[in-house]
């Protein structure tokens, strides 16, 4: 998915931990070997997951190929970059019932769409308990489709709050107190923008979700069967347009995405950045001055007394229904996902973990400073509208919202609502 | 093209000679589609069949995820696309691409063809140089477009203000496609009117020159009228091109912020969206418009049709 960047962060310590833990997994997985395979030859399976170029997944899966004792070997494919690459990659093996993909990397979005075609399997029994074992609740609700378990969790991201410390001394709680720091800050001469998703893609999608959200609503009904919005969705707009129209906005708003936000806050022209944690080790290298400076919050609330909830982002793991061997897969799967590939994940590719307890481990937080805060942020965070159709609601949601300082929050409002409608009823074009 | 045309046969003939050669005629026929009846056989599976099945699919409402529900909806794909907007506005935008683009190759691709043939110095190097941009693969090209309109890292980013992105903005990008659409086919267009430029006599010009006849008059007066079925012919292998004109789009822009043409819409409706029966019913769109391009070109214009081009002058 595109908000879920890749960092390497290298810590000696947690990489010997990570060692030194996965050699009991390899005994254990060893010894299971020895009641059901067939001696003899292993079977391939194939595990197709997003480029990862840290070394990490490539690591787990030569680490998880041995510890199965000679019944599996994993073999893992490369996805294309971008997000809608991904998708269509597998959209189009799976409709075509591609028995050479076992494992399957999807985004937190592509859930219901793949599970309601039948393409992937469920997950039930002993395997589903081991894969809810610790694992953040809300991430297993993006792999939830009609009360059934599709998916394991694998990573997971969100955003926080980023802010210089030098020029807000106390992080603003709400959107309404960010945006009058920034215009008092501007009133001074001093830096002031607000770094904030706005270019016409799934990055605003996700600022859209946060608001609504965390004004108490949701973007879809509970059946995911209409657009739910009403007054928190009205809220949403108003926040944006707001933002947009005040001198708190970058005046490149409508063409932002996390890199640029990152830049700018980088370059010193901003106060304040709604972003994923990749921007903490960037500043530490790019800008060390201000990097002392640089400090993280929750992301702000819309009403003071309602906690915020910011839209996750990650990686689910699942078997697809053309796999020869199911079984198999769901095995590596949970141990491509267990606790020592977890840390290697986290650390050596930089995305934030699945599992709970890691989040406690003190060598953990000495590589994520902020672990307490992505932690709280994760366990309230917001799904996005699960629905098959999720692919037409963002860019029903994204071309509604971007260029934001167009947005006239009641006849958005209407727009968003009735393009919805269409979307889910699979009717219309997509632009 | 492969038909073997009879031979007339002469009035004195005899009944019985005549019979003999006709049957002489019918298996020479016979032979002469057999010779190409792999090639039909080959075009009507690569050609014939896909649009053919396009045009079913069209008929159908059908999502590649659930192929199960997929039921026959005759027209009503048709229906939903015309009357979207969506539709219009990329419709509009191919246009503008089209109609620019194509006005400004063939400008500077006459003034090219002009330079080619009378560069009397270094002639082979000129050509080359000229050439070089139609012998890079597109997306190729259009990556390094991207890149160099890309703030922070383009040598082109860089002349503009600080803080634009001109790939973002609807009218600007628009503007650079049309640039990577002009800087990669303007050769294309150059060498199909040189060959129409060596048509023209050189007797000709020189008999005009004697007579009094300006530069630009010979110019308008002898070699356009002269040059016309080549230029038609270049106009339309290059307006069906630029019609359909996805690579380039899709690589500097993906289509957003309204720079999307009808066959990025395909596209998108179709492997975005995933739903065969809306997206198929664009590529039929597609090809019917091509087909009325090219049946105003040939039969209002009188342009030659592909193959036929120099014989019809």
């Amino acid at each position: 998915m595109r908000s879920i960047r890749v960092l390497r962060w290298h810590n000696r310590n947690l990489r010997r931990r990570a060692a030194a833990v996965s050699a009991p997994v390899l005994l254990a997985a060893g010894l299971a070997a020895c009641s059901s395979a067939s001696a003899g030859n292993a079977v391939t399976l194939n595990y197709w997951s997003f480029p990862d170029n840290s070394g990490a997944v490539q690591q787990a899966v030569n680490e998880c190929s041995a510890a199965s004792g000679g019944r599996y070997t994993i073999v893992y494919n490369k996805l294309p970059t971008d997000a809608d690459g991904q998708r269509q990659q597998l959209v189009r093996r799976l409709a075509a019932h591609d028995g050479s993909l076992d494992i399957l990397g999807l985004d937190v979005t592509w859930e219901a769409e793949t599970a309601q075609a039948g393409w992937i399997l469920p997950w039930t029994g002993a395997d589903k308990a081991a894969a809810e074992q610790d694992t953040l609740p809300t991430m297993l609700q993006t792999a939830t489709w009609h009360g059934q378990l599709y998916a394991v969790p694998y990573n997971t991201n969100t955003q926080l709050l980023w802010y210089r410390s030098d020029l807000v001394p106390n992080p603003p709680a709400t959107w309404d107190q960010m945006i009058s720091d920034a215009e008092q800050l501007a009133r001074q001469g001093k830096p002031h923008y607000i770094e904030i998703q706005g270019a016409q893609y799934e990055g605003i999608t996700v600022w859209f979700n946060s608001l609504v959200a965390s004004a108490g609503g949701s973007v879809l009904n509970a059946s995911s069967t209409a657009p739910s919005l009403g007054a928190p969705g009205m809220k949403a707009l108003q926040i944006m347009s707001t933002l947009a129209h005040s001198p708190a906005a970058d005046p490149s708003l409508s063409v932002q995405q996390e890199d640029q936000n990152r830049l700018a806050m980088e370059g010193g022209t901003a106060a304040f950045e709604m972003n994923y944690p990749f921007v903490y080790p960037s500043m530490q290298t790019d800008n060390p001055q201000l990097f002392k400076h640089f400090k993280w919050a929750l992301y702000p609330r819309v009403y003071p007394n309602v906690p915020s909830h910011v839209t996750i982002g990650g990686i689910d793991l699942a078997v697809s229904s053309y796999s020869a061997h199911p079984d198999l897969a769901r095995q590596a799967i949970l141990c491509l996902r267990d606790r020592p590939h977890q840390i290697l994940a986290a650390v050596k590719g930089g995305l934030p973990p699945t599992l709970m307890s890691l989040y406690n481990d003190p060598s953990f937080i000495k590589a994520y400073p902020f672990a307490a805060a992505i932690k709280t942020a994760l366990l309230s965070a917001s799904v996005r509208p699960k629905t098959p159709y999720y692919q037409n609601v963002s860019i029903v949601i994204s071309h509604a919202v971007s260029p934001s300082a167009s947005i006239n929050p009641g006849s958005t409002l209407g727009q968003i609502t009735g393009g919805i409608n269409n979307a889910l009823a699979d009717k219309g074009l997509v632009p | 093209m492969t038909t073997v045309a009879a031979p007339q046969a002469p009035a004195e003939l005899s009944r019985e000679e005549r019979r003999r050669l006709s049957e002489a005629t019918r298996a020479e026929r016979r032979f002469g589609w057999l010779l190409c009846a792999p090639a039909v056989i080959v075009m009507a599976a690569v050609a014939f069949y896909p649009i053919v099945y396009a045009v079913y699919l069209s008929l159908q409402r059908y999502d590649l995820r659930f192929p199960q529900q997929t039921h026959f909806v005759g027209l009503s794909n048709y229906g939903v696309v015309l009357s979207s907007s969506i539709w219009w506005r990329a419709f509009a935008v191919t246009v503008i691409i089209m109609v620019v683009s194509v006005a400004i190759e063939l400008v500077l691709g006459m003034a090219l063809a002009m330079l080619l043939y009378y560069t009397p110095l270094w002639r082979g190097l000129v050509r080359t140089s000229i050439l070089l941009p139609y012998g890079i693969v597109t997306v190729a090209a259009a990556y390094s477009w991207q890149f160099a309109w890309t703030p922070g890292v383009g040598y082109l980013a860089g002349l503009l203000p600080a803080g634009s992105a001109p790939l973002t903005s609807q009218w600007q990008a628009i503007g650079i496609i049309i640039l990577a659409e002009i800087w990669k086919t303007t050769p294309f267009m150059t060498l199909l009117l040189l060959a129409g430029l060596t048509l023209v006599p050189d007797d000709l010009l020189k008999a005009a020159k004697v007579d009094g006849a300006t530069t630009w008059q010979r110019f308008t007066q002898i070699m356009v009228p002269l040059m016309k079925p080549a230029i038609l012919v270049a106009l339309l292998f290059r307006m069906l091109d630029a019609f359909r004109i996805f690579d380039n789009i899709f690589i500097l822009t993906k289509g957003n912020n309204g720079t999307g043409s009808v066959s990025i819409l395909g596209y998108d409706n179709l492997f975005t969206a995933l739903n065969l029966g809306i997206g198929s019913a664009i590529s039929v769109l597609i090809l019917i418009a091509v087909a009325i391009i090219a049946f105003i070109f040939i039969k209002g214009f009188g342009t030659a049709a592909p193959g036929t081009a120099l014989e019809r002058r």
